[in-house]
């Protein structure tokens, strides 16, 4: 390894003219890139190491010591820093990207071996653990239902709440808000489950329903929404606001036509970040939806099923047939959230107002 | 173009407005402090009724509810307590912050200074996404896949750096222990604190980035002088948001990890366990009191998550004096 | 609400995405999934005389996931003789399906314990007039599944098991180990004991054998649903042990016998004192649980199970698991749903299906006194 990174300067440097600093020719990154990882290979081949996870770790740290030793001897110190600092950017990349390619690789090849029209149009009613067959359908349409009513719910109170806590709370009800926002963050899903259990079933006398746990949900995805939202209401420049309110413009319609607006985009974000938590969720649903094999179409009377619980309980059941259909369920809950953002976010780009960024 | 304060010059202008007060005003006002009320009301009913519940529990404890490392609430006399479940709700998640937070904000910045243009937008758009794929996934993957493949590297460790005693592996078990649960929360919150440091980067003013560049900065001087001192108050909230999500995931670490009631620094044992793992595993089973129990170490979770969102809103209260105002 | 149009856009552009996705996809899902597809072979509904007398409408059921199997394949073959019945078992747990139960969450609870006192005490408030009954429905082994190459009949007895699964015993080349299989290549590796990481039943059964059996090397308390000892690893549910099994050399690790089939994992023989060794089977496991005596008292079938038996041929470590309803006071709308299918279950044609789902059937002394209390519901 040492041998490698000492012979690579005297290869590369060559002085150009005496006003300019020594340069690196532009392909040094890549060959000492495509060096180190074939150190990397190398020596992880040499040692024996089967995971190939040390591979890349020591190729990633070859990759960066490479760069600072050939930087340092030919550009200078202020020149190596720069070209660490880039490396080092690369490599957390890098290190980031295959995970998650791993994961949605692995998601999307193991969930289109049993992924079809047949399982997005079936239930699984009469279907036993040990056998193929059966569908999603009764669990994508509890979903969709459960998370649209909770969205349905919570994002108004919750962009409302945002807006009162930015452009209008003070004193000590806003404190108060902002405390219980704060507390609320850090609610287990399950609480959430147990409260609504506890008023709307057992004090009230409903029985399980979509309703029930979209009621959760919305619990769960209202702190969400404020705090983000807050966020991005209070990056809205003050400038905006004061322009339009000189304009005679009255409060609230400078709220909706010139802060909001220009906020849309972060907190469309933020409501479909809140939308992918609460899509994730089993146990209220567990707890409060009670979850069937049959398809139910009416969130407000009778158990139905959701996504995520489908997963789970299929992974939990463990038979090979039951894994690949918790893994084509897990295909089609990300497809459901993908769709969803992109909708969103196609929508606020078409409503908010041309900036130049 | 800069983040503002709105608190000061707020004040003066609702009180413009209320002396102007229109109906349109009126009403739009009275909504959004409604919904405030009313989120108010439903917050502080949850947690109220979380903390009648815990305080139910905690009172029939026969032991120390914070110093004990046995949770057996069915026993006679109950003995429960959380010891073990905070140690391993901290670790796991010191663990993730340390290794996600370096690498969200070098991929932030690869993103918003580094990549070239044609690959910089699909690439936000990628981790954008990657932010929404729901935690179960997360935690199919990394049970089925990322433990056989973190099997090597744990034993690695292990060889070389086992005299650190964190990475002494004292037996041969699979990697179903706190390192890995750290590293799955880790790459569960990347893309959520990436998302955020990203946009603030982007936030930057530019006239700061020319400036630097003008007097002859190399492009790392400018991002250590002008962007990221900008984005500090961005990268605490982003990483506080990633911490809330990693203290309080439930599924992934359920599945991946092997726990038990042992306090261990060994990482890499089996054992350890956290507050949100710790209820999915033992809630279905538990009777009336053993719930009320699960609660009450729900209650310290809540606590902590709460410190945690203080401690952020202080530093960035703090920051925001320095940074932003004078663009 | 009129507060803004932009957000009121948005709201009703996912409002409208939200039922337009709803109408179209109800549209074309299905409930029936009788025919048969790639792949997946049937098991065909048998024609039956199940009587369905008066059943109709949901019937909500949650508890021990130690049924599930036997469940799934009863309400499939009575949902495919009733017509419009809808019988829906949740397997959530044991704990879970008797806090639903006494909720009134449910019509009938499942569990692989017999109730508590306190738990009868407050069943009494949901079931108007009479309490909650054990009625025991379906048993089955819990078999000892383990990995190691080479090594394809291991036998273990009670106190290996227990010195084993409290990291006392932590070689496979033990000498307690070496003694019950003479002539196997036994390698010089550690035991790698997996448990439930979750609380259950099958843990709670396992506790229970092993303080009966072998009370010298297992002074845990066999009450608990959690696991009692220190040490060794854990994986969550059943499946996620059987996996772990599979997956780990030289593992050791306990649960139903249906995951050891479907994982192809081999499983221990138990030395019980009998002349040869027991293997965990359903016909083994039959003969033990007709050992058991009934402890319940009236309606109240409750059993205790002989764990220390020395039968020939029956396998001690079991467990039964009972389904619980009310002997009076049952919700009438529910009532006649739950009284057809619960006859169903104990007839002999319910019965007959278990064996080959990795269950047992009950004795026939023990399923004819079921059959006798299941009519008197009310």
């Amino acid at each position: 390894m040492s041998h490698a990174v000492q012979e690579r300067p005297v290869a590369f440097a060559k002085p150009r003219g005496p006003l300019s600093h020594a340069r690196l020719p532009r392909w040094t990154p890549i060959a000492v890139a495509a060096g180190s990882v074939a150190a990397g290979v190398g020596i992880g081949l040499l040692a024996g190491w089967h995971s190939k996870v040390q591979w890349g770790l020591v190729s990633a740290l070859l990759f960066v010591l490479a760069t600072y030793a050939v930087t340092a001897k030919v550009e200078g110190a202020r020149q190596a820093k720069d070209r660490v600092a880039t490396s080092l950017v690369w490599v957390s990349f890098v290190l980031a990207v295959v995970p998650l390619l791993s994961l949605a690789w692995v998601t999307v090849s193991k969930g289109m071996e049993v992924l079809d029209g047949y399982f997005l149009t079936h239930s699984m009613n009469g279907v036993l653990d040990a056998e193929a067959g059966g569908g999603v359908y009764h669990a994508l349409l509890g979903t969709i239902e459960q998370v649209g009513i909770a969205t349905l719910i919570a994002a108004p109170i919750g962009l409302l709440t945002a807006v009162y806590l930015v452009e209008y709370g003070t004193g000590k009800l806003a404190k108060a808000v902002t405390f219980f926002v704060d507390v609320m963050t850090g609610i287990p899903s399950i609480v959430a489950g147990l409260f609504i259990l506890a008023t709307w079933n057992l004090m009230l006398g409903f029985g399980p329903s979509g309703f029930a746990g979209a009621m959760a949900l919305a619990i769960l995805m209202m702190p969400v929404v404020v705090r983000s939202t807050e966020e991005m209401l209070k990056l809205v420049p003050n400038e905006l606001r004061e322009a339009s309110l000189a304009l005679g413009v009255p409060k609230w319609r400078t709220i909706l036509k010139v802060v909001l607006p220009t906020a849309i985009g972060g907190i469309t974000t933020g409501v479909m970040l809140a939308v992918a938590r609460i899509t994730g969720e089993t146990a209220p649903v567990l707890l409060l939806v009670f979850g069937t094999k049959l398809i139910n179409p009416n969130p407000f009377e009778g158990a139905q099923s959701s996504l995520p619980l489908y997963v789970y309980e299929q992974y939990a059941v463990g038979t090979d047939a039951a894994v690949a259909r918790a893994w084509a369920a897990a295909l089609v809950l990300i497809a459901f959230v993908m769709i969803l953002n992109l909708v969103a976010r196609g929508i606020a780009r078409w409503k908010a107002p041309k900036t130049g960024r | 173009m800069v983040t503002t304060t709105p608190p000061a010059t707020d004040r003066n202008r609702s009180r413009r407005a209320k002396s102007a007060a229109r109906p349109g005003d009126r009403i739009f006002s009275g909504l959004s402090k409604g919904s405030g009320i009313t989120l108010l009301v439903i917050m502080a009913a949850i947690a109220g009724f979380l903390t009648y519940r815990a305080v139910l529990a905690i009172s029939k404890d026969s032991v120390n509810f914070f110093t004990t490392f046995e949770w057996n609430p069915a026993g006679d006399p109950p003995v429960f307590g959380i010891a073990v479940l905070a140690f391993g709700t901290i670790v796991s998640s010191v663990i993730a912050m340390l290794i996600a937070v370096p690498v969200a904000i070098g991929i932030a910045l690869f993103i918003s200074h580094y990549a070239p243009r044609k690959l910089a937008k699909p690439l936000a758009y990628v981790v954008d996404l990657l932010a929404a794929v729901p935690s179960i996934i997360y935690g199919l993957w990394g049970a089925i896949f990322l433990v056989p493949y973190l099997d090597g590297l744990n034993k690695w460790l292990d060889q070389y750096l086992g005299w650190t005693y964190i990475f002494d592996k004292s037996s041969d078990g699979v990697a179903r222990n706190m390192f890995t649960v750290g590293i799955l929360l880790a790459i569960m919150i990347l893309p959520i604190i990436t998302n955020v440091t990203r946009e603030v980067f982007l936030q930057a003013p530019k006239m700061h980035e020319e400036a630097a560049l003008a007097l002859g900065a190399t492009r790392w001087e400018v991002v250590r002088m002008a962007v990221l001192p900008f984005g500090r108050s961005g990268i605490i909230s982003a990483s506080m948001l990633g911490l809330g999500r990693a203290l309080g995931e439930t599924m992934a670490v359920a599945v991946v990890l092997s726990p038990s009631f042992l306090l261990s620094g060994h990482l890499l044992d089996p054992g350890g366990g956290t507050f949100a793992q710790n209820i999915a595993a033992k809630f279905n089973e538990a009777n009336e009191f053993g719930r009320d129990a699960l609660i009450a170490s729900g209650l310290v979770l809540f606590v902590i998550t709460l410190l945690v969102n203080g401690a952020a809103r202080m530093i960035i209260a703090r920051r925001k004096e320095y940074s932003g105002a004078n663009a | 609400m009129k507060l803004s149009r932009k957000n009121g856009l948005r709201a009703s552009a996912i409002g409208a995405l939200v039922v337009s996705g709803a109408l179209v996809l109800s549209a074309c899902g299905s409930d029936n999934n009788t025919e048969p597809t790639k792949g997946g072979e049937k098991t065909s509904a048998a024609a039956s005389n199940i009587k369905c007398d008066g059943a109709k409408g949901q019937l909500l059921a949650a508890g021990s996931s130690a049924q599930k199997g036997a469940m799934d394949l009863w309400v499939k073959n009575f949902q495919a003789a009733c017509e419009g019945v809808e019988v829906n078992y949740q397997a959530i747990g044991s704990g879970g399906g008797i806090t639903k139960f006494n909720q009134g969450q449910v019509a009938f609870a499942g569990s692989d314990s017999a109730l508590k006192d306190e738990e009868v005490a407050e069943s009494k408030k949901i079931c108007k007039g009479g309490t909650g009954v054990n009625l025991p429905m379906v048993g089955g082994p819990i078999a000892i599944g383990y990995k190691l190459e080479g090594v394809d009949n291991l036998v273990l007895d009670a106190s290996t098991l227990a010195k084993i699964f409290d990291n006392k015993i932590t070689k496979w080349n033990d000498p307690a180990i070496a003694k019950l299989n003479p002539g196997a290549k036994l390698p010089d590796s550690s035991i790698q004991a997996f448990h439930r990481s979750d609380e259950s039943g099958t843990t709670q059964n396992l506790g229970k054998y092993l303080s009966t059996a072998a009370p010298a090397d297992w002074k845990h308390d066999p009450k608990t649903k959690s696991w009692p000892a220190q040490g060794g690893q854990a994986a969550n549910g059943s499946s996620g042990v059987a996996t772990a099994v599979k997956d780990a050399e030289g593992s050791i690790g306990y649960f139903e016998l249906s995951y050891a089939t479907a994982n192809k994992i081999s499983t221990v023989s138990l030395n019980t004192g009998a002349s040869a060794p027991v293997a965990a089977t359903s016909e083994n496991a039959s003969k033990a649980i007709a050992a058991a005596k009934v402890k319940g008292t009236g309606n109240d079938v409750a059993l205790s199970l002989d764990y220390a038996t020395k039968a020939e041929g029956a396998y001690p470590l079991i467990l039964v698991t009972y389904e619980i309803a009310c002997d009076k006071g049952n919700k009438a709308e529910t009532l006649p749903t739950l009284k057809a299918f619960l006859n169903y279950t104990v007839s002999d044609e319910g019965q007959k299906v278990l064996a080959d789902a990795g269950y047992a059937p009950l004795p026939a002394e023990i399923a004819a006194k079921v059959r006798a209390i299941v009519p008197t519901l009310s």
